[in-house]
Order: C-alpha cells, then structure tokens, then sequence
C-alpha cells in the first residue's frame, strides 16, 4: 500500500464534490484526507486528496478521475510540499509559555486564551502533524481538528 | 434570437439534433414537454407502459441504428423506475439522452411529492449527468449531453429539468458545435505504440485476437474481418462482439468465456499474444485473472484509458478508437505479417474444435433450446435483429445463432438485464423497419416487460417473441444443479399464466409449441401475419448450457458435458 497525494481541477460546478467522493465510495478506494476550495481567479476548484492502495489501485483511481467529465486536470504529485494545518483547544492549565514553545516547535501559535481554554493552531508536515496531537495529548485536549493535507510542486 | 420556454427548447433542440422518436412516459413533473410534443409533433413519441422498458427501446433503438437513443420520463418513480435501463446501457457504452422532469427548483430538498435527487442516482450509472438550474443554460446543456454520450467511449447522458425551469421564457441560442475544455477523448493512436504493437503481433509464434464490444461501437468491423483475413491470426469473440466476424469465418473460434467453446479458451490460455481490440476483460470472460492468458503478452486497443490495465497487466497499450487506430495499423501490418506464421499454431486450434465443437444432444421426444435456436438461424439468417433477454436463452442465442454483421445481436451484456430482450426489440424494429425483429426469451425474463405487448401492438412493431419455457428461472437452476446439490429455491416457474391468451388478449397472436413442425408452423405464421407475436415453445426442462467455466475457475477447466447420476 502506498500513500499518494493527487490534485484535481475541476469545473466549479454544481455536484462536482459528489461525483469525486461517489467515484471513491463506488470503487471502494481510500480516502486519507481531501481538501477542497476555489482557485483564485479561475472557474476552477482544486481539490487536493490524499489516498492509498496498491500501484494497481492508485493507477485506477488518476484513470477514473480523468474519465469525470468535470475534471480538468489530475496532477500526481512527486516533489511537492505538503502541509496541514491543525487547530485545538486545551483547558488552561499549564504555563502559557510551555504551550507556546511546544507550537512554535511545529511551526503554530496560540490563536486565542479564553476564561478556560486555550485555542492553538499549527501547520506543517503531516507526519510532524502527528506527531504534534500526539504531543499534545499530556494537555487533555478537548478538541483536535485536522485541516486535511494541501499540496504544491516544489 | 427566438424566446420561448425551457420545454419548447426541449423540443426544438431534439429537432436540431434530428431526433425522429423518442421513448417515454408523461407525469406531472415533465408535462410542460409533453404539451410541446404535442404541439409541435416534431419527432414520433412512443409510448411504453414502463419507463423501464422506454430506456430499453432507445437503447435497441441506439444499437440497432447507431445513433442517439432518447428517453423521456417524469420525477420520482418515472426516473427511479428509468434507472435499471439507464444503467444497462452505462454497462455496455450505449449513446442516450435521457430526459427526466423535476420538481420545480424552490421545492427541491423538500421532500415534495414524486422528488428525489435523481442525479444523485443516477450518477454512478451515467457517463455524466446534469440538473438544470436555469433555462438560459438549457440549450448548451442538451447540446453538450448528445455530445457526450455519443464521443469517446459512448454512454447514457441524464438531464433532470426542474418543471419552472421547463415553464421559465429564455433565449435559445443552440450551439452548432461544441468544444469542452474538460472532456477531450482521443481518437489517434500513438505510432510509435502502434509500431511496437505490429512488430510483437510479427514475432508472435500463438497470436489471438481477442475481439470486443469496442469494435461494434466504433464501426471497424469491417477493418477487423480484413485484418484477420489478411494475418490469418485466429480470433475469439465475447458477447458483445458476436456478429464482429461473420459466423463461418475460417478463423473465428466462437465465443469467449463462461460459455465459451473449448478452442476460444484454450486459445486464451495458450497464447503468446493476445490482441485485445475494444474487450475490457470482464469476470465472465476471463475467468481466474491469476491463470488468465498467463503465457501471453497482451496489446490492448481501447478509447476508455481506464479500461486498459485495469485487470491485467498490458504491455502494449493503446489508447484510441479502434477504427483510426486500425486504420493506422493495418498498412503497417501488411508490411510485417507473414499468414505462414502461424499455421501450426492454427492447426493446434483447428484440433480443439475438432475434439470438443459446439454441440447438444438432439432429441426427438423433446425440444431441445438450442435447435431452436439452429432453426430461427436458418430461417432468418442476416434477414433479422436478435435480441434477447438474459440467461440460459441467451448464452443459447449467443452460442447457435448464426451472426452475419454487428448489430445482429442486441443484448444486455455487462449489467445482464432481464426484462431487455422485448422493450429493446420494439426500439429495433422502430429504428430498422425493413428487418424483423426477434426476441429471444425465456419463460423467465419475458414477463418482467409482458406489458410492452400493448406498445407493439399500438405502434405497428411486430416483435416476435420466441419464449423458451423450461419452467425454470434456468440459468439459476442450472447453478443449483451444479453447485448447490440440486436445492432448486425459488426457480421453479411451474405456475405460469397462458402465453397464447396472454398475447392475443393484447391484439397480437400467440402459439404454443412442443414439436418441430409446431415450431416451423409458428414461426413462419408469425412471420407473415406481421404483428406481435409470443411464441411459447415447450423445451427440455434440464437441458445445460455447456461448455462451462465454473464462475471464479481457470478458462481452461471448463466443464464439457453434464451427466445426471440418477
């Protein structure tokens, strides 16, 4: 099983989003991660999916996002950048300055210190991403929300 | 630029496009185009019973013709009741425009009387769909749907139009022509992919072809039978391609697959090469895709990029239509090919047929299927559309009939669709009117669409209907007889109603038959009389279709006879 991240443009169109995540639940393939918005200035949107399966699979899946009317463009992505944005809340019961440290390390802030929590952010890898939940962990979060992965060639 | 209303575009734009009939059933949401058909009379509209059964008119009506098949239906049960046609014709690329009514627009996601999100259904068993937000966007849309569903690999085109939009005034401004920037399929091969192609088929010692539906659809049937002539390179046939080569071919081995004769499997099973011009390697065909064709290299012509490699691996892959690409390949061919090539390999096959032909055990006690089947080829040989619907009469159909070009044999392949055989007829016969028009039944599928009698007898469109009655739902019993010890559930269909009465009580005529005269009697009767005709022939209860491959075996374990113990 391999990990691969795909980009498809596709017309900004009613029922596009749903003829994409169809094709994928139809097929039976996976899906990782999928990020979707408009690209400035365009008629197009780009949806960036993170998916896996055998080489078989994978190659199936860019044939058949092809073959949707819709699609532009379906770009496999091998020297990309990747990155994920992550927000979370905690209850305010450590030294803001630990907390602070801690985001810096992944590339994140504090965004917001209420009566009892505290809202961070951080994006960065998505394996760093990870890890960073995990850190954050020994702080009890109340919530954990993983923005999905987004993509650029290098 | 002339306004008027979204369901007059309807109606004008089928005139543009030279639409002559179309298939359908009014309801409430689609009655604004009802009311223009009626106006304007521009095309001839048929009424079916079913809306079923009008998808499956247009789709006989698209293969037996090659053009566009449409279909109009209503919201709700008339667009879920369309479904099972319009995902018959996705399985086997068939070109249509389906057209369904809507709730109007400031109702839709109510929960309104006969709404559901039929694009949402529809989605996963059309090659696109559309729901039409206004009526300025009406005339491209229709243009764009034919476009699509005739290009490229063709496919069903859904169009859900909301009733306000049908009633809204707009500009109609019909393109001409039509460019889309995301939909582009290629039709020319690469050379330099077709070039390695002639040079593997040249040093193949065990080349095959290996023919499919792909060909009918891009109209190279022609170019294949001389291809095959010229390199003198054996071929074998799936269903869809039956009629591909002419039945007396020297080099057609018969059918592939399941039901496939003993040389086309191991013909498969023995090759170097295979030369896979529009098949798409479906289950039934390949049988174990582990033991499948494991001692050849394989070229795979195809327009859909997604169907090649998608079961097996390729090593020559080409995407393009099969006619442009042949068109390049052949002239290169004729260069590189030596017939004496590959006589001894012919001369292996030449034995297979020999040592297990296609066969069944005559009788004179009972109808066998299969000699009906013999019988109707000699009678209307080349003179006659085929169609059938889905089972043991079918593989019978596919087996023993004598095709003589495409299109002979309409028949639902990918998604098996019982209840196709007599709706499909009646859009054969509307669209080849000089021909007859034959369905092939079985006691089974003929009554999933029994209704349609009354639209043939109304419409003047004299199918005939051969029923072969084993009182059985047969190719299940079959599979019970094989595989599940004789447990016969629920496929015994002793209780049946009276096939004559049930003909003649629509206005066509109806016969029974037990004997060969019978049948001879019947069908020439049918014939001459030229109205809709049920012809119920009582037919050996236990009779197999064989060869077999066990679903899941090796195409080369194939079970040759079957003999009952007790």
């Amino acid at each position: 099983m391999k990990r691969r991240v795909i980009s498809v443009i596709v017309d900004n169109e009613h029922g596009v989003l749903s003829r994409i995540s169809g094709l994928f639940a139809g097929r039976g393939y996976n899906i990782e991660s999928l990020t979707v918005a408009p690209i400035p200035d365009q008629k197009f949107s780009r949806l960036t999916i993170v998916t896996f399966g055998n080489s078989r699979v994978l190659e199936q899946i860019i044939k058949q996002l092809h073959k949707l009317i819709p699609v532009y463009k379906v770009i496999e992505h091998e020297d990309i950048i990747e990155k994920e944005m992550v927000l979370a809340k905690i209850p305010l019961n450590e030294r803001l300055s630990d907390i602070e440290a801690l985001c810096k390390a992944y590339n994140g802030n504090i965004v917001n210190v209420g009566k009892d929590d505290v809202v961070l952010m951080a994006a960065d890898e998505p394996n760093r991403i990870k890890n960073f939940v995990l850190a954050l962990k020994r702080f009890n979060p109340k919530e954990i929300i993983r923005g999905g992965v987004v993509a650029i060639e290098r | 630029m002339q306004k008027m209303s979204g369901a007059q575009m309807v109606v004008e734009a089928m005139k543009k496009e030279g639409v002559e009939v179309v298939f359908g059933y009014p309801g409430g949401a689609i009655m604004n185009v009802y009311d223009e058909i009626y106006k304007h009379r521009y095309f001839e509209h048929i009424l079916t019973r079913h809306e079923q059964a009008a998808v499956h008119a247009a789709d006989g009506y698209a293969r037996a013709t090659g053009k566009v098949g449409v279909a109009f239906v209503t919201s709700g049960p008339g667009l879920t009741n369309a479904i099972t046609g319009i995902a018959t014709a996705y399985m086997d690329s068939i070109p249509l425009v389906v057209i369904s009514g809507q709730v109007p627009l400031s109702v839709i996601g109510t929960d309104a009387f006969q709404e559901i999100d039929a694009t949402g259904i529809s989605r996963p068993c059309t090659k696109h769909n559309f729901l039409v937000k206004s009526v300025d966007e009406l005339p491209f849309i229709i243009k764009e749907a034919f476009y699509i569903a005739r290009t490229g690999r063709p496919g069903p085109v859904h169009i859900d139009i909301p009733k306000d939009v049908t009633a809204q005034i707009g500009e109609f401004n019909y393109p001409d022509e039509i460019k889309l920037e995301t939909y582009k399929p290629t039709y020319k091969g690469n050379m330099k992919q077709i070039k390695k192609a002639v040079d593997a088929i040249a040093n193949a010692k065990k080349p095959v072809f290996y023919l499919g539906g792909g060909i009918v659809k891009s109209g190279a049937s022609q170019l294949v039978r001389e291809l095959v002539s010229f390199s003198g390179i054996p071929a074998v046939e799936t269903l869809m391609a039956r009629g591909v080569l002419r039945y007396d071919d020297p080099y057609l081995l018969g059918m592939v697959g399941m039901h496939g004769t003993y040389a086309a499997n191991m013909a498969m099973s023995e090759a170097d090469l295979l030369i896979a011009l529009g098949p798409r390697f479906d289950d039934r065909v390949t049988g174990k895709l582990s033991e499948f064709a494991k001692y050849a290299k394989i070229i795979h012509i195809d327009i859909d990029p997604s169907s090649i490699g998608k079961l097996v691996h390729v090593d020559y892959p080409i995407v393009g239509d099969i006619k442009t690409v042949l068109e390049n390949l052949l002239p290169l061919s004729k260069k590189k090919i030596d017939k004496s090539r590959y006589e001894s390999w012919n001369s292996i096959l030449k034995r297979y047929q020999e040592l297990h032909p296609l066969t069944y055990e005559d009788s004179d006690e009972v109808l066998k299927p299969e000699w009906i089947i013999q019988r109707v080829g000699q009678k209307l040989k080349g003179k006659a559309r085929i169609s059938t619907d889905v089972g043991q009469h079918q593989m019978w159909t596919a087996q023993f009939y004598p095709f003589t070009r495409p299109n002979e044999f309409i028949t639902s392949g990918g998604l098996g669709t019982m209840g196709f055989g007599f709706p499909a007829a009646i859009g054969v016969k509307r669209g080849i009117q000089n021909e007859i028009s034959v369905n092939i039944s079985g006691d089974g599928s003929i009554l999933m669409n029994i209704q349609e009698l009354i639209t043939a007898v109304e419409y003047r469109l004299p199918v005939i209907n051969i029923v072969l009655n084993n009182h059985y739902l047969g190719m299940v019993r079959q599979w019970q007889t094989f595989f599940y010890d004789k447990r016969y559930a629920e496929t015994d269909l002793s209780m049946q109603p009276d096939f004559v009465k049930v003909a003649e009580s629509f206005g066509g005529v109806g016969y029974r038959v037990k004997t060969k005269e019978e049948f001879d009697e019947a069908l020439d009767d049918a014939i001459s009389k030229n109205v809709v005709a049920i012809i119920d022939v009582i037919v050996d209860r236990y009779e197999n279709v064989l060869p077999m491959v066990p679903a899941g075996g090796s195409l080369y374990n194939m079970l040759l006879e079957y003999k009952d113990e007790e």
